[in-house]
């Protein structure tokens, strides 16, 4: 009788359970335009979804998309609440002590976007004395952490956007980010107020090489099918055909 | 009408138009969070009342064993912010189910975001729902439950058609502190990516950069929310004063 | 003490302090001596947080009670729908609304960079402290009200018949009577507060829990930090408990 009880407990915590499952991937809760971002429609549409499906039909495996907090998206892949990270996350010696990835999909430069005519440079010296926003869980943050602490104020947000919203209302001077990802916001009317002061100094040991799917540590059998589809998609030229419909150029960065 | 107004007051209709039901209007994201947010609400005022009881129960019949462990439970769940536990039985909780699982034989199960949610806000409502329950129950009349003994009936008849009955009245108002409770702690779910109305409003608000616009319209409908579980709370609860002395505000 | 010594409670007592100790070498803490400062800081300023928004929340919430038990529709009124605003919202909400909503006014108004406000309103805290002190207004004048209310009213007439001014009746007779009847809840809300606390974490003020969130996401360790967390608020929540204890004992004795 308990055993039956305990059994249907069980079972009534388990939903969507499937036999045959689907690879979740999981991506960030927090839109990220143009990678990925909801539509008013509740469809999460961009550059990042349209290569996750991609990858997936090349590799011929059931993809789930999982909307996950971009700074518990770790701890979900290494608990298993998700397969896959395909959150525009960049491949770095400390993330690969946790994750294992696959290989890179794209890479974009590093830039400090700033308020305009304030005098500030992408550098230490640049910013000495400014308020600098960047989002957390990010190598934005690490290298801010790194470089900046000290003679800059470092604001952590949970999402670009938020950062954004503050830099265009002020409150901080100068946020460091991925250039592609920055370009809709300076097009927009908000972006008026800051222009992009170009690249920082390169440091691949935490700015990484590259954004990489994050899989589980031993999970070869995943790593192997997302590595196969990447390299399927660029082979057959369906990559350069979706980055077409959101870019100019190519980002894969070689 | 409605044209009057937006001429008086520019950008009304932009907002508006904003809210729409149908897309590019967000309405319709904001009200399928609602109901995500009402779904795990009920879901984990349900789980926290159930737990509730028991815990009710086993506080004011246990052993001291059983007892001493439900002051620990409800003292750490009243005492630690929800943001954390959420975070810890989030994570923590699955991943212990998952490696019970395991160790007794079985594959992991993959445990829904809503069911995740639901759970995590049942237990911390079951604390709390365990000292409103167990006031209500010890402030039941003891000469009510020694009549219903003295005329043979045994335990489980007596808490179903003596104790409950009597103790609803009393843990009405506490019960639906907690409920308005359970509605508002859904938002904290936004932290941890579920899809509820907070997230959604953000998402839109991240989107359209109406921050006011979607801020306030999810207000609105948690204040319906509100207003409209006051009024039914009220309802249940002069319903069940009905023929009880003494007992007026 | 001597109902510590009972056996059972011994037996658990045990368990407890053997699970500590085995939590204390089998888990993770290298973390710590390289964060106490930055801790130290974030406690720091939950706790000024907490003591600020507390005492403006409960200034405000005794005209918003007074103005519900006592006073002209005109004024009840309001306050009453302050209070049913605050209390029917959730509090992330109105944190994001204050912060986000009031900066996105800012790009429209160029006149408040370069105004002497500019350095207090480009920072986050000024948005957590009135946020959290509204709340606490918004729940505590309702409290305030059945306070009020509470306070027999034959004691008002009598010192009203004894030829006491309005504002003596309200100072020496109402107000001390309904503080001491709403001690007890007033401990409650209090550590309902604490709990509230780690929701600017979201609007970049570092108080303890930004610090703990920082500590996973530069080390990934999931749980240490969370499981210290929590037993920093479960401390913190115990001295709040006994502070007000203490004040109970005080101020509310022969309370009839």
């Amino acid at each position: 009788m308990r055993k039956i009880f305990v059994t249907a407990s069980v079972l009534a915590l388990v939903a969507g359970a499937a036999l045959a499952d689907p690879l979740r991937v999981g991506i960030a809760a927090e839109p990220y335009p143009p990678f990925a971002a909801p539509d008013s429609a509740g469809q999460w549409v961009g550059w990042e979804v349209d290569i996750i499906h991609a990858v997936c039909a090349a590799a011929a495996v059931d993809c789930e998309i999982t909307p996950t907090a971009w700074d518990g998206i770790i701890p979900a892949l290494v608990s298993g609440r998700i397969d896959v990270i395909m959150a525009s996350m960049t491949i770095t010696e400390d993330r690969l002590q946790t994750i294992d990835f696959s290989d890179p999909y794209y890479n974009t430069p590093v830039v400090v976007v700033a308020q305009k005519d304030m005098g500030m440079s992408a550098t230490p010296e640049g910013l000495a004395g400014r308020v600098l926003g960047v989002q957390v869980s990010t190598i934005f943050q690490d290298y801010a952490q790194h470089y900046f602490e000290g003679q800059t104020e470092i604001r952590t947000y949970q999402t670009q956007d938020e950062a954004n919203q503050d830099l265009a209302s002020g409150r901080i001077d100068a946020t460091l980010a991925d250039s592609l990802a920055m370009d809709p916001f300076l097009a927009s009317d908000a972006g008026g107020c800051c222009v992009s002061l170009g690249p920082v100094a390169m440091d691949e040991a935490i700015l990484g090489r590259g954004i990489g799917a994050g899989v589980r540590k031993g999970d070869t059998a995943t790593l192997e099918a997302i590595n196969r589809g990447i390299a399927a998609i660029l082979a057959n030229g369906t990559y350069e055909e979706i980055t077409s419909r959101y870019f100019a150029t190519s980002i894969y960065g070689g | 009408m409605l044209d009057g107004l937006f001429q008086a007051w520019p950008g009304l209709e932009a907002s508006a138009a904003l809210l729409s039901l149908s897309p590019p209007g967000w309405g319709a994201n904001l009200l399928r969070g609602a109901a995500n947010s009402l779904i795990i609400a009920l879901g984990a005022f349900g789980l926290g009342c159930a737990i509730g009881t028991a815990g009710a129960l086993g506080k004011l019949g246990g052993g001291p064993v059983t007892r001493d462990l439900l002051a620990v439970y409800t003292t750490v769940v009243r005492a630690v912010p929800e943001l954390i536990l959420i975070l810890l039985l989030y994570y923590a909780g699955t991943d212990l189910l998952n490696q019970a699982l395991g160790a007794l034989g079985y594959r992991p199960v993959e445990i829904s975001g809503l069911a995740a949610g639901i759970g995590v806000l049942g237990v911390v409502q079951g604390a709390y729902a365990t000292e409103v329950l167990r006031g209500a129950i010890q402030a039941v009349p003891r000469g009510q439950i020694e009549a219903a003994r003295a005329y043979g009936m045994n335990a489980v008849q007596v808490f179903r058609r003596v104790t409950v009955p009597a103790m609803l009245p009393l843990a009405l108002p506490g019960l639906s502190n907690l409920w308005l409770i359970a509605t508002k702690d859904t938002a904290l779910l936004a932290i941890v990516g579920f899809s509820e109305l907070t997230l959604e409003t953000r998402q839109a608000a991240s989107s359209t950069r109406a921050y006011f616009t979607f801020f306030l319209a999810a207000g609105a409908l948690y204040l319906i929310m509100t207003l409209v579980s006051a009024r039914v709370f009220g309802w249940i609860e002069a319903r069940y004063r009905r023929g009880h002395a003494g007992a007026r505000a | 003490m001597r109902a510590l010594l009972q056996p059972h409670r011994l037996v658990l007592i045990g368990l407890a302090l053997a699970l500590a100790v085995w939590a204390a070498v089998a888990l993770r803490w290298d973390w710590i001596p390289r964060y106490a400062a930055l801790g130290a800081e974030g406690l720091w300023r939950t706790t000024w947080l907490l003591v600020l928004s507390t005492g403006i929340g409960f200034a405000l919430a005794v005209p918003l009670g007074l103005a519900q038990a006592a006073g002209p529709r005109v004024l009840a009124l309001p306050a009453r729908w302050f209070c049913t605003l605050i209390r029917g919202t959730p509090l992330l909400l109105q944190i994001w609304l204050i912060y986000y909503g009031l900066g996105s006014l800012f790009p429209q108004y160029p006149w408040i960079r370069h105004s002497d406000l500019w350095p207090i309103l480009r920072q986050a805290w000024p948005y957590a402290l009135l946020a959290l002190s509204l709340s606490y207004a918004g729940y505590e004048g309702e409290v305030m009200r059945g306070a009020f209310r509470s306070v027999p009213h034959g004691q008002l007439e009598a010192a009203r018949a004894y030829g006491f001014s309005r504002l003596a009746v309200f100072r020496r007779i109402w107000l001390p009577q309904a503080l001491a009847r709403v001690l007890p809840t007033l401990g409650g809300e209090t550590v309902l507060q604490l709990k509230s606390t780690p929701l600017v974490a979201t609007i970049t003020v570092i108080e303890i829990y930004a610090v703990a969130s920082r500590v996973r996401q530069d080390t990934f360790i999931i749980y240490e930090p969370l499981i210290l967390l929590a037993l920093v608020y479960l401390v913190f929540a115990g001295l709040i408990v006994l502070a007000f204890r203490r004040l109970e004992r005080r101020f509310a004795r022969g309370l009839g």
